[in-house]
């Protein structure tokens, strides 16, 4: 097999993480019980990684929805928007974001994946400009390779380093967009994005796009985002994001006030080449998103869960990410580490994730959890003791009683 | 300044890998030095620091040794 030699030694670990029977990238529930419980090689387990942010996959009535649309429209729409049609659901579902929004379009794709992939390689043609954050998602990557833009990235959560890139950019023609993320999803930490609008006005034909997934029903007043809770919707003129975490589904969405927004439809190829999302799917996001609007308890809960687990992981001694966010994550001092510990929770009956470099920044090796809304105090407490428990044995972490060092072993900048 | 990016390169290079290995313009970047994809775009980013120039992301795909580093920086440099 001469075609896969080029990643054997990639295939030895992986082999040696399925030979030890724990293999964190191949999970296979046996069932799902609810939006915190599944059950794993016949055992129940508490699930902590799922991003499940609001709890929302197995309320009733988005359920209902799904099953009413499916039985009406059918499971799928065997095809895509321009070559065979939108559905009514799907001029509802853009019109519901762009409203919820308070921007004038809305365009749904068919993965949050896809809408960075579309968005960038459209926005930023071959003359323009993308300026990344260097901890941006695989997708945003990836939608920049897919245009034909120049590309530099900029040093994480660095307005200083920004404003270096659009400087040095200052003389040369073409568009320049800014793409950075609300919650970066490996440490759980926000953007400065006042800082980055600031620096954004102060240069022309400059557009800031911010990629909500992960904070889309978690931050602002009403959820809409970083953007919203920094005060600074006015800068950004694409919101990116997704229907599955806080939204409880599958697919992705861009809204804009930009005018001509529509002419995207035709020129965007991963919203034009592939099949839209099913009835069932765009009725059920619907009524997650009314449910996200209506039931601002759901943001609190989270909250004071997330709160609760990375205050609690600290006390412990744990290194976590640099502030509180439903993405709780501790660094490993190893792979090796970070496996061992992932089994032995597991093991436990508690399911989380472990996430590697090169999709972790400074080279981290990570024990990611997320949390959710659905989550009870108990469940929370009781993750954390696992957490504990697992911690004193591995040597990661002070035993119990002991006191706690001043300064974790490794810290991360913020 | 040409000899100048040259040691630049070299010496930033050298102060990011964990363990010294010697280095010469030959050296590929990943295999030699086990850099991933990340690693070698962090560690073109302090280069872009140090010669106030970005670096399109591109560019760096088609470098393979640190020869390539050297010679697509003073090009970059030259056209700054």
């Amino acid at each position: 097999m001469s075609l896969f030699t080029k990643f054997a030694s990639l295939a030895a670990q992986y082999r040696q993480l399925e030979e030890a029977g724990a293999n964190p990238f191949n999970v296979s529930f046996d069932s799902v019980l609810s939006p915190t419980e599944a059950v794993l090689k016949g055992q129940k387990v508490l699930l902590l990684g799922t991003n499940n942010y609001l709890g929302l996959t197995y309320d009733p009535a988005v359920i209902a929805k799904a099953v009413k649309a499916t039985e009406l429209y059918g499971t799928g729409t065997t095809g895509s928007r321009i070559a065979n049609g939108s559905y009514a659901g799907h001029k509802e579902l853009e019109q519901a974001l762009a409203a919820y929004f308070n921007r004038k379009h809305g365009m749904v794709f068919s993965t949050g994946y896809q809408a960075n992939l579309g968005m960038l390689s459209a926005l930023a043609g071959k003359d323009d400009h993308l300026i990344l954050d260097a901890d941006s998602h695989a997708s945003i990557y990836d939608g920049a390779r897919l245009g034909y833009a120049q590309v530099t990235r900029f040093r994480h959560n660095s307005p200083e380093d920004l404003d270096n890139r659009l400087r040095r950019l200052k003389d040369v023609p073409g568009d320049k967009v800014i793409v950075v993320e609300g919650i970066y999803s490996m440490l759980g930490d926000t953007a400065p994005l006042k800082e980055f609008a600031a620096v954004k006005r102060s240069y022309p034909d400059t557009y800031l796009v911010v990629d909500e997934a992960h904070s889309m029903g978690v931050l602002g007043e009403n959820g809409r985002g970083l953007a919203e809770a920094a005060g600074v919707e006015a800068d950004v003129d694409f919101v990116v994001g997704t229907f599955s975490k806080s939204l409880g589904g599958v697919g992705g969405f861009c809204v804009s006030d930009a005018e001509g927004f529509d002419i995207l439809r035709v020129v965007t190829r991963p919203y034009m080449f592939t099949a839209s999302l099913p009835p069932g799917v765009i009725a059920a996001t619907l009524e997650a998103l009314h449910q996200l609007q209506t039931r601002p308890v759901l943001r609190r809960q989270l909250t004071e869960n997330a709160n609760r687990l990375y205050n609690g992981l600290a006390a412990l001694g744990f290194t976590v990410g640099p502030e509180p966010s439903p993405v709780v994550s501790t660094v490993m001092p190893s792979p090796e580490a970070a496996f061992a510990f992932w089994a032995r929770l597991l093991h436990g009956g508690l399911y989380t994730n472990v996430s590697l470099p090169p999709a972790t920044p400074k080279g981290l090796a990570l024990l990611r959890s997320s949390v959710s809304a659905a989550h009870t105090p108990a469940q929370i407490d009781h993750a954390i003791e696992m957490f504990a428990e697992a911690g004193r044995e591995m040597g990661l972490i002070p035993a119990a009683g002991a006191k706690s060092q001043d300064e974790p072993v490794l810290a991360i900048a913020k | 300044m040409v000899g100048d990016i040259r040691e630049i390169i070299f010496e930033t290079l050298r102060s990011s890998l964990p363990k010294p290995v010697e280095i010469t313009e030959k050296t590929h970047i990943v295999e030699d030095l086990g850099l991933d994809s990340v690693a070698v775009m962090d560690f073109v980013m302090e280069i872009e620091d140090r010669l106030d120039i970005s670096v399109p992301l591109d560019k760096i795909a088609e470098i393979e040794t640190v020869g390539d580093l050297i010679a697509a920086m003073q090009n970059l440099k030259a056209g700054s």
